[in-house]
C-alpha cells in the first residue's frame, strides 16, 4: 500500500489564516495544505478552534456579524476570503454537513431538489435522475425510493445524516465540509457514513472534524491536531497515529490529555 | 511516557504488560543461565530442571499475548502505547523462543558426553555473552534506552564471530580424531543455541528503538541502526 506521506497536489491552500469572533483571536496564523480527492481530518479538544476553521472553507461564519477571518485561503489558486469572492458560488463549490442531522421540513424528494433548483434549471426527468444519483451516493437510495414523497424528518436520525449529505453533494460540490457527522449516530449509521465518506473522496476533497479519534484515524488520509486556535501537527494519518512528531499530539491521541 | 492517561486504569493494564514482560525475561534469563552452568558442571539434576520449567514461559507467552490483544480491542493504543504493545507481542516470541534454546541446551548437556575441556570452556564462555546481552536487552526495555540498545546490536557481531572461531575449533578436533565428531556435534548444537540466543536479544533490542523513536530497525546496517539510535 503507498500511502501520501505528504500533500502534493492541494486542493485548499490556507496561509497565515487569522479567526475573530470580535475581539476573540479563535484561529491564530494556521497554514496548511488540504491534498486534493483525499480525507483530512481535523481532531482537538473543544474549542481548539477545529470547526471553527472548517466554516472559514465556506465562510459560514458571515452570517454571523462580527466573525472575521484575515489571511488568505486558496480554493484552486484562487482566493475565496477576497471581497470579490461570489459567496453563494463559494457555497455551491464547497457544501457542508453539521453535528446534528438539519432535513428541511418537506419531503425527501424536495430536501435535495431544493439546493440544486437555486443553482441549476433542470428539466423535472433530468432532477429525478440527479435526486437519484445523490441518494445512491449517499447510500440512502434502497431505503427511501418508495417514500420520496415521504418528510425528511419521518427517517431515522442516520438516514437523516445520510440524507443531508446527499442535498450536500446533489449541487456536485468540489469540497464537501463534515462537522461531526456522526456525533449524534449510533455505531451501524456510523460505519454507513465513514464508509460513505471514503467511497465520496473519489469525487470530492473531505473535510471532517470530529471528537472521535478512532474515527480521523479509519476514515482520513491526512490528520491536523489543533489546540488554543494552533495548528500543532499536520501530517499522514499513519505518521500522526503510530509516531506523531510533537509531544502534544501524541499525549492528546494517547489520551493523556488533562 | 511520563505524563499520565486520563484514564487511570489504561496506565495500570500498560504498566502491568511491561512489568509481565520483565518478569518473563527474568525467568527466561534463569533458565539459560541454569542450562549453561548445569551444562558446565555436568549436573543433570539442573538440567533436567531447566526442560521441565519450560512451560512456565511458554505459558507466560500464551497469557502476554492475550493480555495485548485485551488491551488492543478495549482500549485501541496509538502512536507510543501502540508501539508498546506491537513491540511486546514481538519480544515474548523471542523470549520465548530463547527459552527453548536453554531447554535444548539442557537436553544437548544431559546426554551426558565426556565433553572435551577445551571446546567446552569456549562455548560457556560464548554463554556468558549471550546471557549478558539478554540481560541488557531487558535492561534497555525497562529503561527504554536506545543507547544500550544499539550497543546489544553491536555485540551481535561477536557472538557470531565467536561461534564461527568454536565451529573452526570443533573442525580441528573432528579432523584430528574422527571418534569425536559425535560429541563436537552436539557441541555445535549448544553454540549454535547461544548464537540464537544473541539473534534474540538483538531483535528485542531493535523493538526497544521502535518503541522510543518509531522507526523500524530491522534488516538495516549496524551503523545506520546506530545514527537512528543516537539521532
Amino acid at each position: 500500500m503507498t500511502e501520501l506521506t505528504q500533500v502534493t497536489n492541494p486542493k485548499l491552500t490556507v496561509h497565515d489564516l487569522d479567526f475573530y469572533y470580535g475581539k476573540y483571536h479563535a484561529i491564530k496564523k494556521v497554514s496548511m495544505e488540504i491534498q486534493a480527492n483525499k480525507v483530512t481530518a481535523f481532531i482537538g479538544p473543544s474549542g481548539c478552534g477545529k470547526s471553527t476553521l472548517l466554516r472559514t472553507f465556506n465562510r459560514l461564519y458571515e452570517l454571523y456579524p462580527g466573525q472575521h477571518a484575515e489571511g488568505e485561503i486558496r480554493l484552486d489558486g484562487v482566493n475565496i476570503l477576497a471581497k470579490e469572492q461570489d459567496i453563494t458560488l463559494l457555497r455551491a463549490k464547497v457544501g457542508m454537513v453539521f453535528q446534528k442531522p438539519t432535513p428541511f421540513p418537506m419531503s425527501i424528494y424536495d430536501n435535495i431538489a431544493f439546493g440544486i433548483k437555486l443553482y441549476e434549471n433542470l428539466s423535472r426527468g433530468e432532477m429525478d435522475e440527479r435526486v437519484e444519483w445523490a441518494l445512491s451516493k449517499a447510500a440512502l437510495w434502497k431505503e427511501v425510493k418508495d417514500k420520496l414523497n415521504q418528510s425528511g424528518a419521518s427517517l431515522s436520525g442516520g438516514q437523516q445524516q445520510r440524507l443531508c449529505i446527499a442535498r450536500g453533494i446533489a449541487i456536485k460540490p468540489e469540497v464537501l465540509l463534515l462537522d461531526e457527522p456522526c456525533s449524534a449516530l449510533d455505531p451501524i449509521s456510523t460505519s454507513r457514513i465513514e464508509e460513505l465518506v471514503n467511497e465520496l473522496k473519489t469525487d470530492y476533497t473531505v473535510l471532517i472534524v470530529t471528537h472521535n479519534m478512532q474515527q480521523a484515524a479509519r476514515v482520513s488520509d491526512f490528520t491536523a491536531y489543533m489546540y488554543l486556535g494552533e495548528l500543532i501537527e499536520f501530517g499522514a494519518t499513519d505518521n500522526i497515529f503510530i509516531k506523531p512528531k510533537r509531544k502534544e499530539t501524541e499525549d492528546y491521541i494517547t489520551g493523556r490529555f488533562g | 511516557m511520563a505524563q499520565e492517561h486520563s484514564s487511570k486504569q489504561y496506565d495500570l493494564d500498560l504498566e502491568a504488560l511491561r512489568s509481565r514482560v520483565l518478569e518473563m525475561g527474568g525467568l527466561v534469563e534463569s533458565q539459560i543461565l541454569a542450562a549453561v552452568n548445569g551444562l558446565a558442571a555436568g549436573d543433570n539434576r539442573v538440567l533436567e530442571q531447566v526442560i521441565t520449567d519450560d512451560h512456565r514461559v511458554n505459558a507466560m507467552e500464551v497469557s502476554i499475548d492475550t493480555d495485548c490483544s485485551h488491551l488492543i480491542a478495549r482500549r485501541q493504543p496509538t502512536a507510543g502505547d501502540l508501539r508498546m504493545v506491537l513491540a511486546v507481542i514481538k519480544i515474548v516470541t523471542d523470549l520465548e523462543r530463547v527459552g527453548d534454546e536453554a531447554a535444548k541446551i539442557a537436553r544437548l548437556g544431559k546426554q551426558g558426553h565426556a565433553l572435551a575441556r577445551t571446546p567446552l570452556a569456549a562455548v560457556k564462555h560464548m554463554g556468558g555473552i549471550g546471557i549478558g546481552m539478554l540481560r541488557k536487552a531487558l535492561d534497555a526495555l525497562a529503561r527504554l534506552d536506545t543507547v544500550a540498545a544499539a550497543a546489544i546490536i553491536r555485540e551481535d557481531v561477536e557472538i557470531d564471530e565467536e561461534f564461527r572461531a568454536i565451529v573452526r575449533q570443533l573442525i580441528t578436533f573432528m579432523m584430528e580424531d574422527p571418534r569425536t565428531i559425535s560429541q563436537a556435534i552436539d557441541i555445535l548444537w549448544i553454540a549454535k543455541a547461544i548464537e540464537r540466543i544473541g539473534d534474540h536479544s538483538k531483535n528485542m533490542a531493535e523493538q526497544v528503538i521502535y518503541v522510543v523513536k518509531g522507526t523500524d530497525v530491522r534488516h538495516i546496517s549496524v551503523e545506520q541502526v546506530e545514527r537512528e539510535a543516537l539521532g
